[in-house]
């Protein structure tokens, strides 16, 4: 064989429109398959242990249901999305306020979640080693809470660079990609709830 | 329509130069540094490859202590170990980096693109994959801390509770095994999330979906099930050590737990794993098979087709593993149907290897050889597979050396075989030169060979009654000559595997110089320089059949008259 090559290039088709989809994108609907996946695993094993503890307290006597917290995180879903609005359409400071509100309410439900936690190991006396129901609560409640740091953790990175005045109209595409994970993370809050606070009592 | 000029212009692609000359240092910072899909795919195979010799050498191990009754070679505890870490190597370390190598470095090439749609989160993920590797070997030195001896893991690779409970398993072998699987599979879930964004998104122009290179195809569809495949693992690992190590009670039957828990996750990822190992190897036949058959693969839309519908039915047959558990009646029979199920999309694939092959005007080269024994070794190991899936048969066999001979006739038959063959047929692409034939064909019959001497007694063994995971027998059992024989048949693989190593090294710096396109192929990689330069293709391909090389050479005959 000769040491050139010959790289094929279509001839005889009309110039055709050719369009990808947007590897972030794809990749952010990979990732959210595949955590579902893991949170399908932990909710199962929820429900599978609903009433087999052998011991207490149970759900009933000591959980109460976060309905402030829910509130915080379901409406930074919608606060995420004036944001990623706002910088679609080149405001950069509402943008920047909205961006902030979102982080906020954020932190307001993870705190929230923190608030519950001491009460429940330093009032009630469920820790994670109490019984079944302590296990699979703490774990699935905790799954869910680390996903929010981790989203915590992006939300702030790109206020840190908004503040720096680095974010831009063009980088609206990776922004939504972000708030992908973030809607996520508040949707699975709602099977969560419904499994734990709903279900589970 | 037929206006075609050829050569047509800008095409021409220059062999990259001889390489700078680095001093050692240099090279090694280059490799750890790179985040070309290419080295990191040759990193992926070629740390396959180390496992699969540390794997095979623990098979042996284990064959030697079973050639015969009341064998002393192995304690039962170093049995265990070997046994364990057996499984957990060739599936982890060497099953999976091996096809994530495979698609690493063929995926880009195929479509046409200059690189993975994330480089970094490709190297990252190789490296997580390289250090949970390590991790789970270091449990030789360090299973028991500082005031043990060191053991490795010794509870199985599917580790059932309870027996992995603080209580059963102290120490901490246990907890380096699941560490190193939740490590080993960040890295797969990253390459598996980079594949599918590279496969939809990097695509050169024209390549639409159904005029993609099966192998792409295949690997995208393993991708996706890797998915929704490895997490359950790693959420039942992460249940695991909160058993172990914060007194939790996920498995813990004496606090209600469930053990039956821990075996539905464990299958629900280990069935479609299964799969995960086996697409890619079907990818590989339906490149190799069409060009040593010198015709286009047989009824393309049906692979494809049957490739999704492989995937999706085998993430609901994953209680087929529990027959013996005692399950409802109902769920018997769900798993039994479901099981069965499989073997519609799997027949139609065979089927359609034999129509490429029909007629055809085959080539025996060593890549065809060992397709063609993948083609009727994995018809067989369906069948098998078949048997096993009806719950009284299995009842009877469960747990037994069958069942072994079973999914080796899967792993080793058709996966191993199609590995093997796969990389006989991209050696020259990769490394610029042919891997020796002569060597390739006696690398070929001795591992057939071993290969059937070896599994197909197996089966015998297992209907004669011998349990799976049993250190040693009692020499009254009729088991005597059969296992013997079946250790010299491993023995014989074992020849023809460092043959195959020697061969690898010898033609790497001896091998006949291969050129671009050495089998005449028809995808886009042959049309790169071999090796290929860092930025693949000069210029951006672009292309208007599913044989875009057919269509270059032959001009007054092209493909996509007909697609």
């Amino acid at each position: 064989m000769s040491t050139t090559t010959l790289i094929p290039h279509a001839t005889h088709a009309p110039e055709q429109e050719w369009s990808l989809p947007s590897r972030g994108r794809v990749a952010m609907y990979c990732l959210i398959i595949g955590e579902s996946a893991i949170f399908t695993i932990f909710v199962v094993a929820y429900i599978y242990y609903i009433g087999r503890s052998l011991t207490g307290p149970t759900p009933r006597q000591v959980l109460d249901v976060p309905i402030f917290n829910s509130i915080c995180l379901l409406s930074s879903s919608l606060t995420i999305w004036l944001a990623e609005r706002s910088l679609e359409r080149n405001k950069i400071k509402h943008f920047g306020a909205w961006w902030a509100l979102t982080l906020t309410l954020g932190a307001i439900f993870l705190v929230g979640t923190g608030i519950e936690w001491h009460t429940l190991i330093y009032e009630k006396g469920l820790t994670i080693s109490t019984n079944l129901f302590g296990t699979t609560f703490y774990s699935l409640v905790g799954l869910h809470a680390t996903h929010v740091i981790f989203g915590l953790i992006g939300l702030s990175t790109v206020l840190i660079f908004t503040l720096m005045g680095k974010v831009r109209e063009e980088h609206s595409e990776r922004i939504q990609v972000l708030a992908l994970y973030w809607h996520f993370v508040d949707a699975v809050w709602v099977v969560v709830f419904t499994v734990v606070y709903i279900l589970g009592r | 329509m037929a206006d075609r000029t050829f050569p047509v212009e800008g095409t021409l692609d220059l062999t990259p130069a001889r390489p700078r000359e680095n001093t050692w240092l240099e090279t090694a910072h280059e490799w750890v540094t790179t985040v070309d899909h290419k080295k990191l795919g040759i990193m992926y195979v070629t740390y396959a490859i180390v496992f699969l010799l540390v794997g095979g050498a623990e098979a042996i191990a284990i064959r030697i202590q079973l050639m015969w009754p009341q064998n002393k070679f192995l304690s039962p505890e170093v049995f265990n170990q070997f046994f364990t870490m057996h499984g957990t190597t060739m599936v982890f370390l060497m099953g999976m980096p091996m096809i994530f190598g495979f698609a690493n470095y063929l995926v880009p090439l195929m479509i046409g693109a200059r690189d993975m749609a994330f480089p970094r989160l490709n190297a990252f993920s190789f490296w997580m994959t390289a250090f949970g590797g390590l991790l789970l070997y270091y449990s030789f030195l360090g299973g028991s801390g500082l005031y043990g001896v060191g053991s490795a893991p010794d509870v199985g690779w599917w580790a059932y509770a309870p027996l992995t409970a603080r209580a059963f398993s102290p120490g901490h072998a246990t907890d380096y095994w699941a560490l190193a699987l939740i490590v080993t599979g960040v890295g797969t879930i990253g390459t598996a999330i980079n594949i599918i964004a590279t496969v939809l998104s990097m695509r050169c122009k024209g390549m639409t979906l159904m005029r993609m290179p099966l192998f792409v195809w295949l690997s995208m569809v393993t991708s996706g099930l890797t998915l929704i495949t490895i997490t359950p693992l790693t959420a039942a690992q992460i249940m695991l050590l909160i058993d172990r190590y914060l007194g939790g009670h996920f498995f813990d039957t004496q606090a209600g737990g469930s053990a039956t828990i821990w075996m539905h996750f464990f299958w629900i990822f280990g069935h479609p794993e299964v799969y995960v190992l086996v697409l890619p190897a079907f990818g590989i036949a339906s490149e190799v098979i069409p060009v040593f058959s010198r015709k286009a693969i047989f009824g393309y839309p049906a692979m494809v087709a049957a490739s999704v519908g492989i995937a999706f039915i085998s993430t609901g047959v994953w209680a087929h593993h529990m027959f013996t558990i005692g399950m409802t009646s109902v769920s018997n029979a769900f798993f039994v149907l479901s099981t069965m199920l499989v073997g519609i999309p799997t027949g139609i694939k065979i089927f359609n290897w034999i129509a490429t092959m029909w007629g055809g005007k085959i080539r025996f080269a060593t890549p065809m050889l060992f397709l063609t024994a993948f083609v009727f070794q994995f018809l067989a190991a369906g069948l098998t597979g078949i048997m096993l899936a009806v719950a009284p048969f299995d009842w009877q066999l469960h747990n037994s050396y069958f069942v072994i001979a079973h999914f080796h006739y899967v792993l080793v038959g058709a996966i191993v075989f199609a590995i093997f063959g796969g990389l006989y047929y991209w050696f020259p692409k990769v490394t610029g030169r042919m891997l020796n034939e002569k060597w390739g064909k006696w690398n070929f019959w001795l591992f057939l060979i071993g290969f059937h001497v070896t599994f197909d007694t197996m089966h015998f063994v297992g209907i004669l009654g011998m349990p799976r995971s049993i250190y040693t027998y009692m020499p009254d059992r009729g088991w005597n000559n059969l296992n013997l024989v079946v250790s010299i048949g491993a023995f014989i693989q074992a020849i023809s595997v460092l043959i195959f190593a020697a061969n690898l090294v010898w033609s790497l710096f001896r091998g006949e110089i291969a050129g671009n396109d050495p089998w005449d192929a028809w995808t886009l990689e042959w049309a790169a320089a071999s090796p290929p330069p860092v930025y693949n293709f000069s210029t951006d391909p672009s292309v208007e059949s599913r044989r875009p090389l057919w269509d270059l050479k032959h001009p007054e005959d092209p493909d996509w008259k007909y697609e």
